[in-house]
This record gives C-alpha cells, sequence and structure tokens, in this order.
C-alpha cells in the first residue's frame, strides 16, 4: 500500500500521481511502494491552551524520506516531536489521537514512552553531540540499553554505526578524541551514527542542515538517501530544494492543519490545492 | 540480555520506571532537606531560648542591663552594638566599593580589569579570622595611639559634635564600635566591589551607548541611566553586605572590646549578638538561663538576618527577571 | 560653525569637572581599598613568614616556651573540612539538580532556591549554636563529628546554587539528545547532564571547602579544640581556625606568631582553592564553547 495521505477526507485512498514531467532529482524517484511504517490518526495538539496541530491524518512508508514542510510554526516540528513522543518532555505539552507504528498505539497509556524513543531516533536542528569522546557518544545508546555484551561487540557497533553514517574515514584514528572537536557537518553525521548505534526502525529529523554550510548539506542528503534504503526516515524541512531533492513523499502544513501529502513528484509539479501551490512557488519564484 | 531493540516489547516497565521514581523522590528529599534545616534552625533558637523570653518578656529585647551575676539579661546593648556597626560599616565600605566597582567597569584600562577583578573576589574569600587579627595586631593600637586622641581633640571644643554618639571623649583604648565598624567595612569592601561591579556589568552596553550618543559623559551615563535600570539590584547587594555584616563574628569579636552596655560613644567599648554568643558560650551550662539567653539572642539575629537577606534575594531576583 | 555662547561652554566644562572628579574619587577608592587590602597580606605574609618553621607541620600544641606547632590543627581541620565537604557536597548537588532538572519553576522548588539563598548567608555563628543544640548536647560533648556537621551545614547551600547555576549552563541539546535516544530522566542526569557540567560543579565544591576551612565561629560551639593530638571524631578536635583565635588572643610572643602562621596557611590555602576552582570553571566553559 502507499502510503501518502491528502488529510481529509478520510476515505481518501493514496494518491499516486503519475508521472507527469522530469522529475526534480534523482532521488524522489520511482512511487513508493513500501508498507506503511507509521499511521498518524487525528491528531491533535496543544501547548497549554494553544492548539498547535488540528487533525493530522498522515500515512509514513517505510524504507523512503517523507518531508514536512511549511512555514514556520506551522506545526510541523510539532508533529516530528509526537512521533517519538518527545513532547511528554515539554511542560503543559498535549497531544491527543492516535499514532500508530507497526499497529501500536505509541501515545496509549500502557506504552512506555522510552521504549519508543529507542525505536525511534531523532536528529535535531543543531548538531548536538555529548561532551564526550567520539566512542562513547556511539556507545552511549547500545549501553544505556544494554545491547552489547563486551567491548569486542561494543567496538564493532561503533564502527558499524560510524561506517553506516560515511564518518567512519574520517575518525577513525581519534575515537577517543572529543565529538565536540569536529566540524559542524561532522557532528551531524556523529549524531546520526549515534542514533544509528541502536538500529531504529524510524529516524526523525528536525531541520538536519540548518546548521551547516552546502558541502556538509550535501554530504548529509547523500546519507539520508542512503539510509533510506534500510529505514523509515522523516525530515523536517524549510528548504523546499532539499525536500525535493532527498524526499520521496512530501506533506505540507499551514497553522496547524495538514494540507496536503502526497508523492515529493506530485506535490512539487502538481499540487491540487492552491495554497500549497501558492507556498512552493513562491518559496522557489 | 542484548535482545535487539525492535524485539522488545513497546509496553511500560514497571521496574525501570521506578529508577525515575527514586530519583525524583531523592531528589525532593534533598530539597526539603534545605527547608528543614533553615526551620530548624528557627525553632532550635526559639525553643531553647523560650526560657529567656519567658522570665523577661518583651524586656528581653528591650531591656539595656546585661548581668550574669544578678541573672537579669537585655540584648538592646548587643542588638544596638549590632545595628550600629553593621550600619557605619556599610557606610564607609558601600562608597569605596561602588567606586571600585565603576573604576573596574569604566575607568580601569582594559587590561588590568580581569586581574584586578580576580584579585577582588580572592580577597573576599580570605577568611574572616584574617581581618579579625589584622584589627587587633594592627588597627586598634593605629586607632588608641592616632585617631581617637586626634578625634577627641579636633572635636571637642564644638559641642554638638564633640559632646555627642559620636565623638565623645572615650579612653583611647583602641578597642569599640568604629575599630569593629572599619574592620567589617574593610572585609566586606571586596564583597561589594565584587557584587556591584557584576551589577553594573549587568547593563546592557546600548543603554550606555544610547547616553553616551546623546553627549553624556561616563559619570552622567552612571547617574542618569546605568543606575536607574539597576537601581534593585544595587540595593540588592547593599543587603547582601548588610547581612554579612550583622552576622559576622570573627572579624568582630578581637577589636570590639566586649563590653556588653548601653554604648554612649561610638568609640567606646562594646558588644554584638554575634559576639556575646560567642564570647559567653564558655561559661553557658546547659540547661541554664544563661545559655538560654545566648540561643534567644540567636533567634533574634537569625530573624533580623533572614529579613534582610530576604530583601536582598527579592530586589537582586526581580532584576534578574524582567 | 555655529559659535558656543559662554554659557554653554561654562556648562559643558561644570560637567567636565564633574566626570573628572567623580572618576577621580573612584579612582582614589580603587587605590584605597587596594592598598588596605595588601597591607592586610602583607602583615599577614610577613608575620606568618617569621613564624614559619618545619615544627609547624610536624609538632603539635604545646605549652608556651615549650616550642610546639600546629600539627594537630592541620590534621583536625583537614579530617573536618574534608568530612563536612563529603556530607554537605552531594547533598548541595542534590539539590542543585532538583532546582535545575526536576523542580524548575514549580512552586516547592521555588521556596528550595530562596531558603537556599538565605542559608547561603546566613551568620555561621548560629549554625554553631544550632548544631551544638542538636549534636553536641544531647549526644554528651563536643565532637569533630560535630564541627564536620557545621561545616557540612555551611558547604551544602554554597554546592547547591553553584550546582543550579552550571547546570543552568547544559545546553538543552544534550537532555533532547539523550531522551531521544530513549534514557529515562535519570538516565539523562547521570549519564549526560552531571557529566557535562563535572568541571563547574568542581568550582562549586573547591569554592565550599575554601569557605567553610576558614569558618572559625561554628567550631567554636561544636569540636571545641584540642591542644592534643587526636583524630577521634567523638572527641573534641583542633581546628586550625580555632587554634589561630586562641593563640592570638594569648600573651605569648611565640602563640602570636604561631597564630600569624596558621592564618597564613589558611589563606594560602583558601586562595589556592580559589585559583584552582576558576581554572576547573574556564575549563567546563570552554568544552561547552567548543
Amino acid at each position: 500500500m502507499l502510503a501518502a495521505m491528502t488529510p481529509t477526507p478520510e476515505t481518501a485512498k493514496p494518491a499516486i500521481a503519475p508521472m507527469q514531467a522530469p522529475r526534480v532529482t534523482a532521488a524522489a524517484s520511482a512511487p513508493v511502494t513500501s508498507p506503511t511504517r507509521i499511521k498518524i490518526d487525528h491528531i491533535n495538539a496543544f501547548y497549554g491552551q494553544k492548539q498547535a496541530l488540528f487533525d493530522v491524518n498522515l500515512e509514513v512508508p517505510d524504507n523512503a524520506v517523507t518531508a514536512f514542510i511549511g512555514a514556520s510554526g506551522c506545526g510541523k516540528s510539532t508533529l516530528l516531536r509526537c512521533l517519538n513522543r518527545m513532547n511528554d518532555t515539554i511542560p503543559g505539552a498535549r497531544v491527543e489521537g492516535q499514532i500508530r507504528m507497526d499497529g501500536t498505539d505509541i501515545n496509549s497509556a500502557e506504552i512506555d514512552p522510552v521504549q519508543v524513543r529507542t525505536r525511534i531516533g531523532m536528529v535535531f536542528q543543531k548538531p548536538n553531540p555529548f561532551p564526550m569522546s567520539i566512542y562513547d557518544n556511539i556507545a552511549y545508546g547500545p549501553r544505556a540499553h544494554k545491547l552489547v555484551s563486551n567491548k569486542a561487540e561494543m567496538d564493532e557497533l561503533v564502527e558499524k554505526s560510524l561506517r553506516r553514517a560515511a564518518l567512519w574515514d574520517e575518525v577513525k584514528d581519534r575515537l577517543g578524541k572529543s565529538g565536540l572537536g569536529l566540524s559542524g557537518g561532522q557532528q551531524q553525521r556523529l549524531v546520526i551514527a549515534r542514533a544509528l548505534a541502536v538500529s531504529p526502525a524510524v529516524i526523525l529529523m528536525d531541520e538536519p542542515c540548518s546548521a551547516l554550510d552546502p558541502v556538509a548539506t550535501a554530504h548529509i542528503e547523500a546519507l539520508i538517501d542512503e539510509l533510506r534504503k534500510h529505514t523509515c526516515i522523516v525530515i523536517v524541512t524549510h528548504s523546499m530544494a532539499q525536500a525535493a531533492r532527498v524526499s520521496q513523499i512530501t506533506a505540507f502544513f499551514h497553522m496547524g492543519k495538514l494540507i496536503e501529502a502526497g508523492n515529493t513528484d506530485q506535490i512539487f509539479m502538481a499540487p491540487k490545492l492552491d495554497q500549497t501551490q501558492d507556498y512552493i512557488t513562491g518559496r522557489f519564484g | 540480555m542484548n535482545t535487539p531493540i525492535a524485539e522488545r516489547p513497546l509496553l511500560g516497565s514497571r521496574k525501570i520506571h521506578a529508577a525515575d521514581t527514586t530519583f525524583r523522590i531523592s531528589l525532593h528529599v534533598a530539597g526539603a532537606l534545605v527547608v528543614v534545616v533553615l526551620l530548624s534552625i528557627l525553632a532550635i533558637m526559639f525553643i531553647g531560648g523560650k526560657l529567656a523570653f519567658d522570665t523577661f518578656g518583651l524586656g528581653f529585647i528591650w531591656g539595656t542591663e546585661w548581668n550574669p551575676v544578678t541573672q537579669v539579661y537585655g540584648a538592646l546593648p548587643a542588638i544596638t552594638g549590632t545595628l550600629v556597626t553593621a550600619v557605619l560599616a556599610l557606610c564607609i565600605a558601600w562608597p569605596i566599593g561602588f567606586g571600585i566597582a565603576f573604576f573596574l567597569t569604566e575607568i580601569c584600562p582594559e587590561k588590568l580589569r580581569t586581574p584586578l577583578g580576580v584579585a577582588i573576589e580572592l580577597l573576599a574569600a580570605v577568611p574572616s579570622i584574617v581581618y579579625g587579627m589584622w584589627g587587633f595586631f594592627v588597627l586598634a593600637p593605629f586607632m588608641s595611639e592616632y585617631v581617637q586622641p586626634w578625634l577627641t581633640n579636633v572635636f571637642i571644643w564644638i559641642p554638638p559634635i564633640g559632646d555627642s554618639f559620636f565623638w565623645f571623649t572615650a579612653p583611647p583604648i583602641g578597642v569599640g564600635m568604629l575599630t569593629a565598624a572599619l574592620i567589617l567595612a574593610i572585609m566586606i569592601l571586596p564583597f561589594i566591589a565584587a557584587t556591584t561591579r557584576d551589577v553594573l556589568l549587568s547593563t546592557p552596553q546600548l543603554l550606555k551607548d544610547g547616553a553616551y550618543a546623546m553627549g553624556a559623559t561616563r559619570w552622567e551615563a552612571l547617574t542618569g541611566v546605568v543606575i536607574p535600570a539597576v537601581r534593585g539590584s544595587l540595593f540588592g547587594a547593599v543587603f547582601l553586605g548588610l547581612g554579612r555584616a550583622l552576622g559576622e563574628t570573627m572579624a568582630v569579636v578581637f577589636v570590639i572590646g566586649n563590653a556588653i552596655r548601653m554604648p554612649d560613644s561610638v568609640m567606646a567599648p562594646s558588644a554584638t549578638i554575634a559576639s556575646v554568643v560567642a564570647n559567653s558560650f564558655p561559661e553557658a551550662e546547659p540547661g541554664t538561663l544563661d545559655l538560654a539567653v545566648l540561643l534567644g539572642l540567636g533567634f533574634i539575629l537569625f530573624v533580623v538576618s533572614f529579613g534582610v537577606l530576604a530583601v536582598a534575594r527579592v530586589l537582586l531576583r526581580q532584576e534578574r527577571m524582567s | 560653525m555655529k559659535q558656543l555662547t559662554a554659557a554653554t561652554r561654562a556648562r559643558y566644562f561644570r560637567r567636565q569637572l564633574v566626570d573628572r572628579i567623580m572618576g577621580g574619587l573612584c579612582i582614589a577608592a580603587a587605590g584605597l581599598g587596594l592598598v588596605l587590602l595588601g597591607m592586610i597580606l602583607w602583615m599577614l605574609f610577613s608575620n606568618g613568614i617569621a613564624g614559619f618553621s618545619l615544627a609547624v607541620f610536624t609538632e603539635s600544641m604545646a605549652q608556651p616556651g615549650a616550642g610546639g606547632g600546629l600539627a594537630n590543627a592541620i590534621v583536625g581541620s583537614l579530617i573536618q573540612v574534608g568530612l563536612g565537604a563529603m556530607i554537605g557536597a552531594p547533598i548541595g548537588m542534590m539539590v542543585g539538580v532538583y532546582l535545575s532538572e526536576v523542580g524548575k519553576e514549580s512552586k516547592f522548588a521555588q521556596v528550595v532556591r530562596f531558603v537556599n539563598d538565605i542559608l547561603l548567608s546566613a551568620p555561621s555563628v548560629l549554625i554553631g549554636l544550632f548544631v551544638y543544640q542538636i549534636a553536641v548536647e544531647p549526644l554528651g560533648g563536643f565532637s569533630g563529628l560535630a564541627g564536620a556537621l557545621a561545616l557540612a551545614i555551611i558547604a551544602m547551600p554554597i554546592v547547591a546554587r553553584t550546582t543550579e547555576d552550571i547546570l543552568r549552563l547544559v545546553p538543552q541539546a544534550y537532555r533532547d539528545g539523550a531522551v531521544a535516544l530513549g534514557s529515562r530522566e535519570n538516565e539523562v542526569v547521570r549519564k549526560v547532564v552531571l557529566p557535562a557540567a563535572f568541571g563547574g560543579i568542581l568550582t562549586g565544591v573547591l569554592l565550599a571547602v575554601a569557605r567553610i576551612a576558614g569558618e572559625t565561629a561554628p567550631l567554636l560551639f561544636t569540636s571545641l579544640g584540642n591542644t592534643n593530638w587526636s583524630t577521634d571524631l567523638t572527641q573534641p578536635m583542633a581546628s586550625l581556625p580555632i587554634a589561630i583565635y586562641r593563640y592570638a588572643g594569648s600573651p605569648y610572643q611565640e602563640w602570636v606568631n604561631l597564630a600569624w602562621t596558621g592564618a597564613m596557611l589558611i589563606t594560602v590555602g583558601v586562595l589556592v582553592l580559589n585559583i584552582l576552582s576558576r581554572f576547573s570553571h574556564a575549563a567546563v566553559a570552554g568544552k561547552q564553547g567548543g
């Protein structure tokens, strides 16, 4: 089943946009055919009195990159933080509705948010390696969740994670050095490697390139495209171009509402709604 | 043990949750302990001093006689000594401390600011007993030999001043309230200078630039813009200094003279609550009125300090929020 | 260009004059303050070095005329300050963690923060009197343990305050990162936040140690002082500040000399601790800037 759905009505069938025009990039290739990983069902979110999300419905497919776009304060980051229950840590934040990951509602009362977060990795806007060595940064998750039983396994896992994040060659000689000594782009890849070390099923990225220069951004984007082969990735971005380059599915948010979602090609080439069209062309124009 | 993440249940595990609960409870207990300590100090002083309050009633605070032989205890001499030395110390230390702070923030060459600032902060950390010793061995003899005779000679002929509380002809023995106030002033000087400097530094440069742009001199910028902007914090720093001076023991005990009677001159030997407590304690047997009186004095000092420090905190916090 | 009127010029001159005079007074104030404090330190060191000898460290306090040193007082101080810090610092850290990580702006946390600030500057002589009432009188006598307890009560709010301040400087991103990796609250604090703030917390502990090392008044009521060598925590214990206090007021010149030497030792110790704390603070600030 294809994943992207328009928000309303609920009965809307997955929208597979026919290929109409040359694709924006190579990354946004063939239509997504992988199964749904996360099903967002009637989500309303509040910060205190203020409602940040209004009845959002969306399906996020596996092995693909789903991009959330929209102006600042449109709710895209809020929704991202709902997916791993990071909003629990904000006082006064409240989320209503269901988010099903592989069929389990992660918002339900008997779910342990910590277990949810171990399965869903997250990468933040600003690289946030812990003030410890590169090795210890990667080993943090596996140690906390007791994923390995000895040093050799840990070494192996650290190397594997760093390789997957395309950072191994750059740091293999200084694993004992502080992670804060790396460049911004390297730090962001270190953080991705740290998330990968616990083999999450989903990786959430909150504007992961907004603090990086173009070269580092290109590195991260290439990495994202590589990672999606094995994981489900959700990325929040303020850059239209980035959404077009890396994602297969795009969801456009405005004032807390999901306006339109669908294949990235379709959203960018032939949006169904004028509002989406305006936003995209406004940004591009 | 090494179950892959994907095979672990999402359901809440009570056992690990308990770790967070224990964590939170122990932190709350630690926080509560702080409050408990403060309340216990108040309670212990009050209960221990109850005998004194019961025996003398309000007279304990207003009584001017202190006589261990007849077992009559009035705290007014000690209270007076405490307030006079502390306020006098503040009146001496604050203008100088403020001057140092203004010097450090505006006048001093860039290169010297950090080393001088650090020196001031280090001096604030010197134990008070060192100031007490210096007062005893250096300042008191100096006062007795030069300052007191000079003050007496100069002002004795001017009856309104020479005959008043201030320069009354006290025997030039060097120790007394004025010497204690000077020592307290020197002791709190680095502290006041450091806190005032921090307050002055907290003024946004933009504010000062605005004043300079209008052609204000440094002094005008200070009095017209900076001081109004940080008035609350400046008073907060003053009250913090006052709180220190009120409760100080070791700097005072060497030079106050330890005479528990109503002072007739600012140069006369006197006593502060803290010095009385420290000096009379060795003779106060448990269970006697003597010890109850000391605890009662402690209660009064604690309540006064509490008030002064509370005002200081409120003034300092206000500024921090806005 | 417009001519300045005489009045304008006079006013300008007067304003400049006020600025100069007040500036000059401030420089004078700074000079006076530094001279006074310099005099105190000079007196301390010149007298302290005069009485300085190896015997200060190797011999216990003795009768006047019998030589003697301050060894028992130095060891007593080390024991009481060490024990006081070991009791007070962990509790203070927990209070700081509570205020910064759990309580934050809640009502109770605000009360704790306020009370902690009061305790921070409460007269230490009263802490001594308090401990006398709860731990000396009921337990049958002056003891090193009671001294350590009094010092712990003084150290606790200092450590609590610096811990809270430094934890607030730890970027929220570290906490978010750890939470997103599936760490529980206690793990976030223990494994990420506290290690990140280690240098700053160490600063607070060093400052607290420096402060209690010089405390005299509370020990008068608790460990009392002891002229003999004793490391028994249940017995009265000597300490450097008390030894200074007793010797400084004595009529014997050699005791007075020892008092100066003791005061110099304490001051040097306190200043060294303060300087060390600056380094540990700078280290953590540098780490976060990177």
